[in-house]
């Protein structure tokens, strides 16, 4: 079935905002992602949770085009394959990805940073003789004040703290107005209040689009998500909610289970 | 710190105290010193452009002496056809031409060869940058790659001694726009059009710079990849920005070579190249005033050390590179900080005293 298809019969609210469909990820010999599939909703949190070298962040990186797929596809609003795009158009598309280091532009100020995110013409021409309009400015303060900075916007990065990089990084992804959100590991290298703060800014932000996390902290992943996906070695071990798959047996064996072990 | 962003521009202040200086220069210093000055000021323009490529964008490039050679010798072209008038050039005459080449016919034309001044370096780098920055290739491996085009322009130069006068270059013009070069009024207006080309390079190397596309320069600096994931195609930038520089190299070329009479293969070798980027750094890269001022000031300490140790000035240049490397990464520039310093360093003092 098409695209298009799919519309006429059962209407656009039933197309997954987005879909892995059978997705192979390889490094010379070394299966990173074997068959891997899922759907993420609108609005949905997901959690993408299970032991180092899963695959998590592997298949993050594919879905913002910083991986190549060896097979399958990745499709975005039921008609973009963004498996076969750059990257840069992946983000026009509206995915925005976080990088588990915070990367933020330390030259520049918190204010232009969040300018550069919140621009939505990127050409040459756009980028020397416009300003950004009223409404995107009045948005930018908007999400500063959301996350917390806007009393800092004429401060450079580097005098930010940890925490305060990461948010300023939400920050720039909020302001591109992201309908896909994908997070690598938001609240590593947090404290308990910094990521109870990050808790409350995704659910937020939930409310405009959707968000895939990769993380490790399990009371963080409970307290948010929707939904979680556990991979192992490459493959999908099991999805639902956190309640459902913390009861399946086998996830606790190879992930959960170890925490409480050691 | 609050009222910072009220406060002008301090490099914005030293680059109107330069152009002050330069503007006043030719009324108080003899004509000799204001060749030179004017010389100097081609080098600051082309530090203009690197600052742009290094400073602010992070490319290195060590091959800029093909973008400035380009337009001298477009421009020599010119100078060269006038000065031999109806006759075949002398070089060529000496290698057993007959007949002027094809490619040299348009630059008969002064307007033509001032297009081709910026057109050649331009193409070039659009092509080289092109397929460089697409294919993803950066850091040391397009330095390395830009410095051999330095090397592969210079041997193409020395080889085709029949088209291009080989290594001893381009040379015995006579006149401009029919104007003799060798007149004082010439040389007074030659240094006044490279000022002119000097501060205009500025206003719009400032105005870029303050503009988005400017901190874009900074970010892809700062982290190339989150500037894509950002939804920029990042290459487009970064050859904007190599054609823009290759540009500015190539006006200071045009511009070098009519106030100098010369233009070699010598000149656009790897050496030249890399003390371009030496003015760069001593005067404080991303600035865009400090590099002026670094091209300036390097290249009258220079011609002293030169006039007075004909022998050693090269090892000047290098003990200057090393200490400014070691105590003022900034540059030159970064020395505007001091008095910021020594007032706290005294106010903190100040404080243990009383208490």
């Amino acid at each position: 079935m098409t695209a298009a298809e799919r519309i006429s019969s059962k209407g656009a609210a039933d197309i997954p905002l987005l879909e892995i469909d059978d997705v192979s990820i390889q490094f010379g010999d070394f299966k990173a992602i074997s068959h891997v599939s899922t759907t993420v909703g609108k609005n949905e949190i997901r959690f993408f949770i299970g032991p180092n070298g899963a695959g998590k962040t592997t298949i993050l990186d594919a879905i913002c085009g910083k991986n190549q797929v060896s097979g399958g596809r990745i499709v975005y609003k039921g008609e973009y394959e963004v498996s076969r795009m750059k990257e840069y158009v992946i983000s026009n598309l509206g995915i925005g990805r976080k990088f588990q280091a915070p990367s933020v532009f330390n030259g520049i100020t918190i204010g232009e940073n969040m300018e550069l995110a919140a621009a939505r013409k990127h050409t040459l021409y756009s980028t020397t003789f416009h300003r950004l309009s009223k409404e995107k400015q009045e948005y930018i303060d908007y999400c500063l004040e959301f996350v917390g900075l806007i009393d800092k916007r004429f401060k450079y990065p580097t005098r930010l703290s940890h925490g305060e990089k990461q948010w300023l990084e939400i920050g720039m992804l909020m302001a591109a107005r992201p309908e896909l959100m994908l997070l690598d590991e938001p609240v590593a290298g947090m404290g308990r209040k910094e990521t109870e703060k990050t808790a409350r800014l995704l659910e937020k932000i939930k409310k405009e689009c959707s968000i895939i996390v990769v993380e490790h902290d399990m009371q963080f992943a409970r307290e948010v998500s929707d939904s979680v996906t556990v991979f192992h070695e490459g493959r999908v071990l099991d999805e639902g909610t956190m309640d459902s798959v913390s009861k399946n047996q086998t996830v606790i064996d190879v992930y959960l289970g170890r925490g409480g072990e050691s | 710190m609050a009222g910072k962003r009220f406060r002008p521009d301090m490099t914005v202040v030293l680059a109107v105290c330069i152009f002050l200086f330069l503007a006043v220069c030719p009324f108080f210093l003899s004509m000799f010193r204001v060749s030179l000055i004017g010389k100097y000021m081609c080098y600051a323009i082309v530090a203009l452009g690197l600052d742009m490529i290094w400073g602010y964008t992070g490319i290195l490039s060590l091959g800029h002496g093909v973008y400035f050679g380009l337009g001298a010798y477009c421009m020599a072209m010119y100078l060269k056809l006038e000065a031999s008038g109806e006759s075949l050039p002398d070089f060529m005459i000496w290698s057993g031409q007959n007949s002027l080449p094809a490619f040299w016919k348009p630059f008969a034309n002064p307007v033509f060869a001032m297009a081709m001044v910026v057109v050649v370096p331009v193409l070039l780098a659009v092509i080289i940058g092109y397929l460089t920055f697409l294919n993803r290739i950066r850091g040391v491996y397009f330095s390395i790659l830009s410095q051999a085009l330095a090397m592969i322009l210079s041997v193409l130069l020395i080889g085709s001694q029949e088209y291009t006068g080989g290594s001893n270059g381009l040379t015995n013009f006579t006149t401009m726009f029919g104007q003799s070069l060798s007149s004082p009024a010439m040389k007074i207006r030659l240094y006044y059009a490279a000022f002119i080309a000097l501060v205009v390079i500025f206003i719009i190397c400032r105005f870029l710079v303050t503009r988005r596309i400017g901190k874009i320069f900074i970010a892809i600096r700062d982290g190339e990849n989150r500037v894509r994931f950002t939804g920029y195609n990042t290459a487009v930038y970064k050859v904007f920005v190599y054609g823009l520089s290759a540009a500015i190299a190539g006006i200071a070329g045009a511009l070098y070579v009519s106030q100098v009479g010369i233009i070699t293969p010598a000149d656009v070798n790897i050496t030249p190249s890399v003390e371009m980027i030496i003015w760069v750094a001593i005067g404080g890269k991303g600035t865009l005033a400090g590099p002026m001022l670094g091209a300036i000031l390097v290249n009258a300490l220079k011609t002293a050390a030169s006039e007075q140790f004909p022998e050693l000035w090269s090892y000047f240049l290098g003990i200057v590179f090393i200490l400014v490397i070691l105590f003022m990464p900034g540059g030159f520039v970064s020395l505007r900080s001091i008095p910021g310093k020594l007032r706290r360093k005294f106010a903190k003092t100040a404080k243990e005293e009383y208490a």
